[in-house]
């Protein structure tokens, strides 16, 4: 890192370098990250292939892999990974590009531009809970804004979250309008990191508005990208608790994510197998799957973002 | 136009010093719709907070008269304040403060060292803790949750943590396993390294010790990064559902967010008093929010995101 080349003269004199200064200073938050982070993902690993509940001692399961076969034979597990993968199918290509949209149109110098990307980023610091709730009352079916505004245009009033065929993108809308001003700030970085001249060299070849867009600043954009869709999308695989404030059965587990199953998602079967049928290990084989997942997703994504755009 | 090239913001705006009046309005229209589209659930949110009952069930959107309460009332809120939310509230603030200020101590003694000081091990113990940002909290909330319950001789437990339930419903469970900060580490070891050597170097030669230097000269030349992490820390954790909806399982020990979410199942349809719950959780965000903005801009460039 170049801490030593950068001052000779002070690893010289001998202070700080090699005593254990260096390990005394890091060495509460790694015990933290320990405890608290590690020792429970290698913990996930064992109870996933053990029966557990919480009352008994865990016992290894027979066979080891039986959690996991079960999986695949549970349709609800199956219809919450079809849920998951279509939620962030959705929300990332939509989230990706209105973000974008909104970056290039805000990264300029006119007058109160601050202004207007606070209003932006307001949806983001909220807590989704509470946006839940909002839009929850705006979808409602009888007494919602949407359906009064749809009836008001003369068309037809919607079941939004109370229809399986519109539940899902009821919540897909609301999530890509909660993020789209978190991207839109990454986004404003890596376009505030395009160098002037390179657009001024465009300008003396005479490149338009659109293609000046699409051949140098995507381009330029494309490790931005990289990032926001990845993590977008690890994101997007743990969504909770959207369903859990918007579809979810008062009382009753197994009829959450609704209606019909169709916003059941992998973690609200997390939750709901730990902590309302005390499966921990069936859950925690859930988990280890979606951490793999999630892994793989993020190797992806060291390998292609390893490579420099070099301007 | 020598602005352009010393001014960063100006990079998709070559053509800005012609832009006539009507694309200028056309800009401000289109930025005004997006921004009405982003505050206006709040804001309908809060309309309907101070609305009764009758307000509620008469409105129309065709009728413009119906917009506002008829009468501004805090009723919502006093009966929602009646309902446990002032002791959530106090919760809320209580953990968040705590955790954050945990942040601040863990990530910036570990942001200097890992910034600089030299060790055997630094640069992989450093990846290692960055590693960790990408393990998602859904994924290990079931095994932390038994670590939490089986804690050994804490609430009725045994040295091998049986027995009784451990930290659960405790503030302890609600702050200690959210201390781990590899954001806030990386965050502030990125602004350390920005800083110049010179001071620290005197410093040395005149024999301080590491602890000095981080205290008396790195700490008091980072408010920024501080209050940078200060910001991000205390909104995520007023925010945070899942963990304190895992581990509380009494009225007295509930978040504003799980106090709210409990209540969703309590009033179903009582639309007022749900969006004065859900402002009560919310307007302190905001305002904070708005006050230190500068700081949520700056905590993204900071973390180099550039790619």
């Amino acid at each position: 890192m170049g801490v030593s080349s950068t001052s000779v003269s002070s690893s010289r004199s001998g202070r700080g370098f090699g005593n254990g200064w260096g390990y005394i200073f890091i060495a509460p938050v790694l015990a933290f990250i320990a405890i608290f982070v590690i020792i429970p993902i290698a913990a996930a690993f064992y109870y996933s292939i053990t029966d557990y509940d919480l009352l008994k001692a865990p016992r290894l399961s027979d066979p080891l892999w039986k959690n996991y076969g079960r999986l695949f034979d549970d349709p609800r597990y199956m219809r919450s990974v079809t849920n998951t993968l279509f939620f962030a199918g959705a929300t990332v290509p939509a989230g990706v590009v209105t973000s974008l949209a909104l970056a290039a149109l805000i990264n300029r110098q006119i007058r109160s531009i601050y202004f207007f990307r606070a209003m932006f980023y307001m949806p983001v610091v909220s807590s989704f809970v509470a946006v839940s709730l909002i839009w929850l009352w705006l979808y409602e079916p009888q007494f919602g804004l949407f359906n009064d505004i749809l009836e008001l245009l003369g068309l037809e009033r919607l079941k939004w979250l109370r229809s399986p065929d519109t539940s899902m993108l009821s919540i897909v809308i609301l999530s890509i309008w909660k993020n789209m001003g978190l991207n839109m700030v990454i986004y404003l970085a890596g376009l505030q990191g395009i160098p002037p001249h390179l657009m001024e060299a465009s300008d003396i070849d005479g490149a338009g508005r659109f293609s000046k867009f699409f051949k140098i600043t995507m381009p330029l954009l494309a490790p931005t990208t990289f990032f926001v869709v990845i993590v977008y999308f690890i994101g997007a695989l743990q969504m909770f608790v959207q369903v859990w404030i918007m579809t979810s059965a008062i009382g009753n587990g197994s009829l959450t994510g609704g209606p019909l199953d169709s916003t059941v998602t992998v973690v609200v079967l997390v939750y709901s197998n730990a902590f309302e049928y005390l499966k921990m290990g069936y859950a925690s084989a859930m988990s280890v799957v979606l951490f793999v997942v999630i892994g793989l997703v993020t190797l992806l994504n060291a390998r292609i973002l390893s490579y420099d755009i070099g301007y | 136009m020598a602005v352009a090239r010393t001014e960063p913001v100006a990079t998709v705006r070559t053509e800005g010093r012609a832009w006539p009046v009507t694309r200028r309005t056309l800009l401000y229209l289109l930025m005004s719709i997006i921004a009405f589209l982003a505050v206006f659930p709040f804001l309908w949110s809060l309309l309907g907070s101070f609305k009764s009952s009758e307000d509620l069930f008469e409105f129309s959107v065709a009728d413009p008269g119906t917009y506002l309460p008829r009468e501004f009332k805090f009723d919502n809120y006093s009966t929602v304040w009646g309902l446990n939310f002032g002791r959530f509230f106090f919760n809320s603030a209580f953990v968040a403060a705590v955790i954050t200020l945990a942040h601040l101590v863990l990530a910036s003694t570990a942001g200097y060292a890992f910034a600089r000081l030299e060790f055997r091990g630094r640069d992989v113990l450093f990846a290692a803790v960055i590693a960790t940002l990408m393990i998602p909290f859904q994924v290990t909330m079931v095994p932390l949750f038994i670590l939490v319950k089986n804690f050994p001789l804490a609430g009725g437990n045994d040295i091998v943590g049986q027995g009784g339930f451990g930290l659960v419903n405790t503030y302890w469970g609600l702050t200690v396993p959210l201390f781990p900060t590899a954001y806030g580490t990386f965050l502030l070891r990125q602004f350390f390294q920005t800083l110049p050597r010179e001071l620290e170097d005197a410093a040395r030669i005149d024999g301080a010790s590491e602890f000095r230097i981080y205290w008396n000269i790195i700490l008091p030349l980072s408010g920024a990064a501080l209050a940078v992490l200060t910001v991000f820390s205390f909104q995520q954790t007023w925010n945070d559902f899942v963990w304190p909806f895992i581990i509380t399982k009494t009225e007295e020990m509930k978040t504003i967010q799980v106090g709210l979410a409990n209540f969703r199942q309590e009033f179903n349809t009582d639309w007022g008093l749900l969006m004065a719950a859900t402002m009560v959780a919310t307007v302190p965000i905001l305002i904070m929010f708005l006050m230190t903005q500068r700081y949520f801009v700056q905590g993204i460039a900071l973390s180099g995101i550039k790619g």
